[in-house]
């Protein structure tokens, strides 16, 4: 615990002080008493809940009293196994929450990546008037809080809302965003005629993995979800433009020059120069988006509350969802460390991969 | 005859890239112009045309109930005064942990930044139940200082506030030193002053950070008397106000939890642009 050594480490200094030690010993007193306050935080705060947390996962609590009673059930790893292993209501929500995610993932970084470093090359053209207006307005969105932007979007989408009404100008009758749960891939498979929606094919009905059928697994994102993936797209985007900005701003202007002498083309400079110059920001920038679309929650919340049918939910939503309104705080924590687990993974995962690959 | 085609592209690209900007900050920022647009409509209006950014007629009903009908002034004072709160005390608690981090040599210093490096790691959707669970374990669950004390230092504030003091020189402190000031006289009257760039970043982020924050609120407190600006939106768009879509007033609610950190926005934009880019140099 980096507490008592705190204090150990002050009283420690506090003596020598006393001894007439030297300035050394001040020091070190003073490198404690600095930081003790954020030490004492953090670890209340932080490492505390975590701790915490992992007791109330193998535990049954309820919320009331305290989670250290001797009254409180403990069920082992029980809380675990029933969202991998169990066939029931708990797996199923979870799985569901699993699929929604990766389809949200697998739409979000990419597009929100490449928007990001398209428009950062288009504002870094050095020919370029009004460039800082253009980067303020791309920014803007992610600056503001995201339970009011959804607040916004869920006007906009709305059944007779801006979106529906710009689509009728162009003769297109737009779904009803919030409350179809149809799934996008499925509906795709229909529109080419593989598939009957009314009559999905039962090989994929009958059988699945982990409680899921395959046709449940193949979904691909609600239309709902569709519109939390367009307000997160939209609100990333800039944020991830100004890193590639940055990134791109760095790059010695010779470099590309003497490129262009080398008698390279606009795309060859942009393959053989630029992108492996914007490697470890690339990097950065899908890394961060990786992280954080699977802590997707505010958004879920304000507008969609894991509905319709259940497409919005995200791990995060239904770990909040089985503590705070099931009150089955053990399953929810329990989620809360899956999630975390898949979070680390993926970050370690993608170091990997990013390793040593010429990009 | 070269030069010519070039010339043409030239203009050409530049045409096309900036229809293709134009048609992103429409699609960047029509959204708002919309809110604002239709903030001023009446209920009817915003439903008949909610594209048109013209109210017509103009009304300020929506923002009449909001605040004559809502709870939200008193949301608006708490996010003022937490907001306020949390923002000076990691200014102070973040650049002096920053600067030990930085400057004072102490036993167990490398130890203790890998450990914030660590947390701030942490994805903080994971950390719902469990701040939940130590802030009703402790007894202030449900209060102002639940909604204060868990956020008045962040890692990330740190990790800034010791790259900064990592890129200034060392030899004005170590004048002060020699002139006999304290460790933390020192700080306080000689570096903190030249810190000034980093701190006026940090408290963007943290302001805007606060100002936006919700989850922590949704586990924090449950009366709607300690409820911050976007606790209470989200409450009222959850289905609070009863009859009716009631648009106008929730976007006139959504737009009064946006226009402070617009304002800062407009005043710190390279601030922002600093903050965000803070985040690479962690990679």
């Amino acid at each position: 615990m980096p507490y008592r050594a705190a204090r150990k480490e002050a009283v420690v200094a506090v003596a020598a002080r006393r001894r007439g030690f030297s300035a050394a010993a001040r020091e070190n007193l003073a490198g404690w008493l600095f930081v003790a306050p954020v030490v004492v935080i953090l670890s209340l705060f932080m490492l505390l809940p975590i701790l915490m947390a992992l007791w109330v996962s193998v535990t049954d609590w309820n919320g009331q009293g305290s989670p250290f009673k001797s009254s409180v059930p403990f069920v082992g790893t029980e809380n675990y196994t029933r969202l991998f292993t169990e066939d029931g209501l708990t797996r199923q929500d979870f799985m569901t929450s699993l699929r929604n995610n990766v389809y949200y993932v697998l739409i979000v970084v990419p597009c929100q990546t490449l928007l990001a470093l398209g428009l950062a090359m288009i504002v870094n053209n050095r020919l370029l008037r009004g460039k800082s207006f253009f980067r303020a307005a791309f920014f803007f969105p992610s600056v503001t809080s995201s339970v009011a932007i959804s607040v916004v979007f869920l006007f906009v989408f709305a059944n007779s809302g801006a979106v529906n009404n710009l689509l009728s100008v162009f003769g297109i009758d737009g779904p009803q965003w919030f409350s179809d749960s149809r799934g996008t891939l499925h509906l795709l498979l229909s529109g080419v005629g593989l598939v009957d929606l009314d009559a999905p094919p039962t090989a994929l009905l009958e059988s699945g993995p982990f409680g899921l059928s395959w046709w449940d697994w193949l979904s691909g994102p609600s239309v709902a979800m569709t519109t939390i993936i367009m307000l997160v797209i939209w609100t990333t985007s800039g944020t991830f433009m100004l890193m590639f900005l940055a990134a791109l701003q760095d790059i010695p202007v010779t470099l590309e020059e003497a490129a262009k002498l080398d008698g390279a083309g606009n795309k060859g400079v942009f393959r053989y120069v630029t992108l492996p110059m914007l490697k470890p920001t690339l990097f950065l920038v899908l890394t961060l988006g990786l992280i954080s679309t699977w802590q997707v929650f505010d958004q879920i919340y304000v507008m969609s509350q894991g509905n319709p049918a259940k497409t919005t939910l995200t791990p995060a939503f239904l770990s909040y969802q089985t503590a705070f309104r099931s009150f089955e705080y053990g399953s929810g924590t329990a989620i809360s460390f899956v999630l975390f687990a898949i979070i680390v993974v993926l970050t370690l995962i993608q170091r990997w991969v990013m390793r040593d690959r010429k990009v | 005859m070269t030069r010519d085609t070039t010339g043409g592209r030239t203009f050409a690209s530049t045409f096309v890239g900036y229809c293709v900007l134009i048609f992103f900050a429409l699609v960047f920022l029509y959204p708002f112009v919309i809110q604002i647009g239709n903030s001023f409509k009446t209920e009817s209006d915003a439903a008949a045309n909610p594209l048109s950014p013209f109210p017509d007629p103009v009304s300020t009903g929506g923002y009449e109930r909001v605040f004559l009908g809502t709870d939200l002034p008193l949301w608006l004072g708490n996010s003022i005064v937490i907001t306020i709160v949390v923002t000076l005390g990691r200014l102070l608690l973040d650049s002096m942990a920053g600067y030990a981090l930085a400057r004072l040599r102490f036993r167990g210093r490398a130890g203790l930044f890998s450990a914030i490096l660590a947390i701030m790691a942490v994805p903080g959707v994971v950390l719902f139940i469990p701040k939940f669970l130590v802030l009703n374990q402790i007894g202030i669950y449900n209060s102002y200082t639940a909604l204060v004390l868990p956020v008045i230092a962040d890692a990330a504030g740190v990790f800034i506030m010791k790259q900064f003091f990592e890129s200034i020189p060392v030899s004005v402190e170590e004048a002060a030193r020699i002139d006999g000031a304290g460790v933390f006289r020192t700080f306080w009257s000689v570096v903190l002053p030249m810190a000034r760039p980093a701190l006026i970043t940090l408290m963007i982020i943290s302001f805007q950070g606060t100002w936006n924050e919700f989850p922590h609120s949704l586990v924090a407190v449950q009366d709607p008397a300690l409820f911050t600006l976007p606790r209470g939106l989200a409450d009222l768009v959850s289905g609070s106000l009863g009859v009716g879509t009631q648009y106008p007033l929730k976007l006139g609610a959504a737009l009064l939890a946006t226009i402070p950190v617009a304002v800062i926005f407009v005043v710190f934009q390279r601030y922002f642009v600093r903050g965000a880019n803070e985040g690479s140099d962690k990679g």
